[in-house]
């Protein structure tokens, strides 16, 4: 890899350019059938997908995830088990990990990045790692080759966008609003509000996740940002209906994402 | 010649007491954790916040807390023992120090609403009693073990104007309990204050409420010099979170007093678990070989918690305080020996302390202990029914 270029921003960039709304769907690993999930996912229009790693404690999701991280946990999937099925998975789509700061801090920084490249993933989202906080784990991403993707709320002052911009790999994932992950019946204000404070301050891609609940809202959303993160809304549809549930819905976004270039 | 500085110091920039401590927490929490840094900083130098608080706690909490010395139970274990009665704070335990500093610190921030946590329900009991002094809209959440086990300090929430929201996920008890608070406190951040009920969670959490119970060591140490002309031998409390243990060590720290912090076997941070990182603070947790935190079990819902607070992390890695712990039966047959040979019921929590106590005396022989009797047992009573027929 080139020093100084980040291969996942090298493509989202390269995709933001051919005027593609970006789309990145969330999927719990370790369920049951999960790898399906990604593949379905990946199928069907996904530009980056996101595999959560199940932990106990997950402050940032709402009761959709906190569901299937239980459910994966109770079928027996730990870090290894869910990176070992990662590796096999034969799709084109990069794929990063959403996992919280102890799955990282127990192994170690170096250990945990080299369990992620070895897997074939691609970046890690730490949603319990502020920017204070990040510099050991973003040293070890660093020097593995792995993009951090740094975390922006709305609550941020002026000032510290920019900083969290600057530490930033691959993109930035613009907090949707006040609270955590899961479904609501429109898109908050905050949402487009802080995606426009972003673009203001940097060219990385800016994605809006948490609170983003179906292709209407994607579209809203996209209308500032450079794309969208579907978390709880995929998660239900696979608890639901399986892979195909993931598919149709992830082909449904794309679609809607497309025809409004 | 500059004087040596506290073992007890303020942490670090970065909310650290060693290694250990820190504020891992979402994005969204960390402009207020820092307005909340630069508010108490500001406060606790501030004359007037400081006599304003303490004239509450003495008018209001009945500060300050006396000192009993256990003829009885001190003469059958051959040893001297003196108990820091912060059972007969209002409301019933230490937990109202902290909880009268950080309402008065939310009111002088401009917040309106307060959210807690609670396992034995006194610091929700002590949040709703602030909440409805200082008039501020309170919401505690409680696990849904603990709210059946602690039912008496559910309705009394109630009474107070609280709303109390039992917690299902995970384990159901006092660490499901703070996940949902923060997860109230990320959506509901610009109006709310979390009021955290013990020396854990994100800086500055560990270091506030550690000065706000710092009044219980300060009283101790002159009641003791009073009493017996000397520091005693060893300083005991029970540890959850660790907020009445720091409370009273801060008193003894730099002396050469033993400072004994009581865990329950079955949620032994620091006896049983390696360094981790839940709730916003690098300490000492219990979990498994992925990091996944472990479940703890005891008898007693306030020392029900995987984790323990970071500077008792630190207190430990430096060999300044020791953390045994102590078995369930061994809680019980305290609770009951402390309530027959003195006229005291315990709360359960610091019932640990006694097993301790009781267990260890044999090697304790003629010296004077010092315990921090944490709360009252009332909010047991139920419990103890089931428990003992
Ligand atoms: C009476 C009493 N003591 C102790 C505790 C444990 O908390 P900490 O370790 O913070 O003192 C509790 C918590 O509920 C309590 O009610």
């Amino acid at each position: 890899m080139t020093p100084g270029l980040d291969r996942l921003e090298t493509r989202l960039r390269a995709s933001r350019a051919a005027g593609r709304k970006l789309l990145v769907p969330y999927l719990t690993g370790g369920l049951p059938g999960w790898t399906d999930g990604v593949r379905a996912a990946a199928a069907n229009g996904a530009d980056v997908i996101e595999i959560g790693l199940p932990f106990s404690d997950p402050v940032m999701d709402g009761p959709v995830i906190q569901e299937a991280s239980q459910r994966a946990l109770d079928a027996g999937a730990t870090p290894v088990s869910i990176l070992e099925e990662a590796r096999s998975l034969d799709v084109e789509v990069p794929l990063v990990v959403m996992c919280y700061y102890n799955t990282i801090h127990h192994p170690g920084h170096r250990r945990f990045a080299s369990m992620l490249t070895s897997a074939g993933i691609c970046g890690a989202i730490v949603p319990d790692l502020p920017l204070e906080e990040s510099g050991p784990w973003c040293a070890a991403a660093d020097s593995a080759g792995l993009s951090t993707i740094m975390l922006a709320a709305p609550t941020a002052p002026d000032e510290r966008l920019p900083l969290v911009c600057a530490r930033a790999r691959g993109f930035v994932y613009s907090v949707g609003l006040l609270g955590v992950t899961g479904e609501r019946t429109s898109l908050a204000a905050t949402a487009t509000a802080l995606a426009r404070r972003l673009k203001a301050v940097t060219d990385v891609p800016v994605i809006v996740g948490v609170g983003v609940s179906n292709a209407e809202q994607a579209v809203e959303a996209c209308q500032v940002a450079d794309g969208v993160v579907q978390g709880a809304s995929v998660v239900r549809r696979f608890m639901a209906d399986g892979a195909d549930g993931v598919g149709d819905y992830v082909a449904e976004v794309r679609q809607a994402l497309d025809s409004h270039r | 010649m500059n004087p040596t500085p506290s073992i007890m110091s303020p942490p670090s920039s970065t909310g650290r007491f060693g290694e250990f401590g820190g504020r891992f927490v979402p994005e969204t929490l960390v402009p207020a954790c820092q307005e909340l840094e630069s508010a108490f900083t500001e406060a606790w130098a501030d004359p007037i916040f400081r006599a304003e608080l303490d004239s509450i706690l003495k008018e209001y909490a009945g500060r300050p807390s006396i000192l009993t010395e256990c003829h009885q139970l001190g003469a059958r274990l051959g040893l001297r023992l003196l108990l820091k009665r912060e059972d007969l704070n209002h409301t019933g335990s230490h937990k109202i120090n902290n909880v009268l500093g950080q309402t008065l610190l939310a009111k002088r921030m401009g917040k309106k609403r307060i959210v807690a946590e609670t396992g034995a329900g006194q610091h929700g009991v002590a949040s709703a009693t602030a909440a409805a002094l200082m008039g501020l809209e309170c919401k505690v959440y409680m696990g849904a073990v603990d709210v059946e086990r602690q039912a008496l300090n559910v309705f009394r929430m109630k009474l107070l104007g609280a709303e109390v929201e039992a917690v299902h996920s995970g384990s159901r008890t006092l660490k499901d309990a703070v996940n949902e608070a923060m997860r109230d406190w990320v959506a509901t951040v610009e109006s709310t204050h979390y009021c955290l009920g013990s020396v854990m969670g994100p800086h500055p959490y560990p270091w506030m409420v550690r000065e706000f119970h710092r009044v219980i060591g300060r009283e101790a140490f002159e009641q003791c010099l009073e009493r017996i002309g000397d520091v005693p031998d060893v300083v005991v409390a029970c540890v959850g979170g660790g907020s009445n243990a720091l409370g009273i060590f801060s008193g003894f720290v730099d002396s050469r007093a033993r400072l004994i912090g009581v865990e329950p076997a079955g949620g032994a941070a620091v006896g049983r678990g390696q360094p981790g990182v839940v709730h916003g603070m690098r300490s000492y947790l219990m979990q498994d070989e992925y990091g996944q935190v472990s479940e703890a079990h005891s008898v007693s819902a306030g020392l029900d918690y995987p984790g323990v607070g970071p500077e008792h992390s630190y207190l430990a890695s430096i060999g300044r305080a020791e953390y045994p712990t102590v078995t369930d039966a061994e809680v019980i047959e305290a609770f009951q020996l402390m309530a027959r040979t003195e006229g005291i019921i315990p709360a359960l929590e610091c019932a640990h302390a006694v097993a301790w106590i009781a267990r260890e005396a044999p090697g304790m022989q003629g010296q004077t202990i010092l315990m921090n009797l944490s709360g009252r047992g009332d909010k047991d009573v139920g419990q103890m029914m089931g428990i003992l027929g």
